[in-house]
């Protein structure tokens, strides 16, 4: 068998093989089916939920929740970002403020956003908003100190002017490290609007899970589980296919780690 | 202003500007007195102590020294990109519209984010050449340095030695007064470095601009220079001139001549003691010998 073929076999099947132990293991009594519902019944709910529509409501509320706050977030968290890693003054004078609240976690504050904003859909956008922008800004910030000398140097050199500089070197050079940055408060996005939807919402996969627990159904929540882990999934590809879109002479993606043993 | 890129030495050409008053060619370049002081930790560090060097119109000017003696803040200070502490440097341009000066870089100074289209027409972007005139230029540069067909490749698809092909056509491309390069080859393996090395004299001999040249390699000093200047070890200043003879244009060959080799002696001779003075480390007996032309 080729290498390749058989790191695929494996990827495939050790994933199959653990499902397969848990079923088994629920069946014969080792696993409390009352925590660890048997993965049988989890895809039977999961297709069941699917079919009545119930987690694709839930899911498109959280999807425009995070998708909004995101927007607002990243927008003005990238925006601010760019002013404070050019502008000296500026940075040197927010820089302790962000930082600091940068540490505070944002489901911290979520009773105060709350009471701004009362407990409509405002107040989850507002939180997943203000998550990703501290994550942003100060991503942004950095990837602009960040860029290489050299390249100012250059383009001071064949005489860019300041906007310039902004658009052919700055922006450019800073454009990989805020891509990370995105990706990160993406990340967050989802963290926050689960926990926003656990306490204060009647609507979201959070709520559905959180309501699941309530009425004791767990092979709910691990159909809930599911829709997160396929969300996550799906923003970090998203991310990253607008990243190359944006950034085509970037290396592509490196041989996956962990490699070095085929020998 | 007459041409005379034609000339190698400054000996050759009085330019004379009317039958009853002879005037020297004024140099391409006038560095007078240039001084560089940091303010360090403790105590200010004196980079470039009082630097004089004239460059005449079309000479081909390398710079070497030990590694910290300021050689490359002198050319950051010749392009305008950091003020001196004193003194002064004077560039004439002649045509206007021209850029005084463009500076080549080590290979990693290209823009990773540009095709090597976009980093070549850079410069006459930046200020604005019109875009037929700026995108045929690039073209033909981009085919002088042998991309043609890897005009729309980015930086990270090309070898070093590739990359700096195209830092130098992104310069020449500009055509600018004056040439400034910075240890160009500093960072590329010694093949690729003799490679490119023919592959200048060949492209500088085209249009034969003024050139000032920084370099730590002697040997890549005397078969791309007219003129040698050996910089002392920090505070760095001229110590000592050295004229290259060979004819023009040059190939690699000179370097199997028996001239080159003496002569590359010659310059490790009054190198070495600044080599070993920009380490730190004290010699035996070790007084400063003394050194032949004064800059």
């Amino acid at each position: 068998m080729s290498g390749e073929a058989r790191d695929r076999l494996l990827a495939v099947g050790a994933p199959v093989l653990l499902i397969a132990l848990w079923e088994g293991a629920v069946r014969v009594g080792l696993l409390d089916a009352r925590f660890f519902p048997p993965p049988s019944l989890v895809i039977a709910t999961f297709g069941r939920l699917i079919g009545d529509g119930t987690l694709v409501r839930h899911t498109v509320v959280s999807v425009v929740r995070v998708l909004g706050g995101f927007a607002i977030g990243a927008s003005s968290g990238i925006a601010a970002g760019l002013l404070l890693g050019t502008i000296r003054p500026l940075r040197v004078a927010l820089d302790p403020v962000i930082s600091a609240l940068y540490v505070l976690p944002k489901v911290a504050i979520l009773p105060l956003v709350m009471l701004i904003f009362g407990l409509g859909e405002t107040s989850k956008i507002a939180i997943v908003a203000i998550a990703t922008f501290f994550i942003i800004i100060i991503n942004t910030t950095a990837a602009v100190v960040g860029v290489e000398p050299i390249y100012l140097e250059a383009g001071r050199a064949f005489g860019a002017r300041r906007l310039q500089m902004f658009a052919h070197i700055i922006l450019p050079g800073a454009l990989p490290a805020i891509f990370t940055g995105l990706r990160l408060a993406l990340g967050t996005a989802l963290i926050v609007v689960i926990a926003a939807e656990f306490v204060a919402a009647q609507q979201g996969i959070g709520y559905f899970i959180w309501f699941a627990w309530n009425t004791l159904r767990p092979e709910e929540m691990f159909a809930g589980f599911i829709v997160i882990s396929t969300l996550g999934i799906l923003s970090y590809a998203a991310v990253r296919w607008i990243g190359h879109r944006v950034m085509p002479w970037q290396e592509d993606d490196r041989t996956p780690e962990g490699r070095i043993d085929h020998g | 202003m007459p041409d005379s890129r034609l000339h190698g030495s400054p000996s050759a050409e009085e330019w004379t500007a009317g039958a009853q008053n002879p005037k020297p060619m004024p140099p391409k370049i006038v560095i007078s007195n240039v001084a560089k002081v940091y303010q360090g930790r403790r105590q200010p560090v004196v980079a470039l102590d009082r630097v004089s060097l004239h460059v005449d119109e079309g000479e081909f000017v390398c710079v070497v020294g030990p590694s910290g003696c300021g050689k490359s803040t002198l050319l950051r200070i010749v392009a305008g990109l950091i003020p001196q502490t004193s003194g002064e440097v004077t560039i004439t341009g002649g045509d206007r519209g021209k850029p005084l000066h463009s500076l080549v870089f080590q290979e990693y100074a290209i823009f990773p984010w540009k095709t090597v289209f976009e980093n070549v027409v850079f410069g006459l972007e930046m200020r604005g050449a019109p875009r037929a005139a700026r995108e045929a230029a690039a073209q033909d540069w981009i085919g002088r340095v042998g991309l043609r067909d890897f005009a729309d490749a980015y930086p990270r698809q090309l070898s070093g030695g590739m990359r700096q092909r195209v830092g130098i056509a992104r310069a020449f491309a500009n055509d600018p007064e004056v040439l400034l390069m910075d240890e160009p080859l500093g960072a590329l393996d010694a093949q690729t470095r003799l490679l490119l090395m023919d592959e200048l004299l060949r492209l500088w001999d085209a249009d034969r601009k003024t050139v000032v040249y920084i370099t730590h390699d002697i040997e890549e000093a005397i078969l791309l220079g007219d003129r040698v200047v050996l910089m002392t070890a920090r505070p760095g200043k001229p110590k000592a001139t050295f004229t290259v003879s060979f004819a023009r244009p040059r190939g690699i060959e000179v370097m199997a001549s028996p001239e080159f080799a003496s002569l590359s002696y010659r310059i490790w001779e009054a190198l070495r003691d600044e080599a070993i003075a920009s380490m730190g480390i004290r010699t035996v007996g070790g007084g400063r010998r003394g050194m032949e032309t004064r800059a």
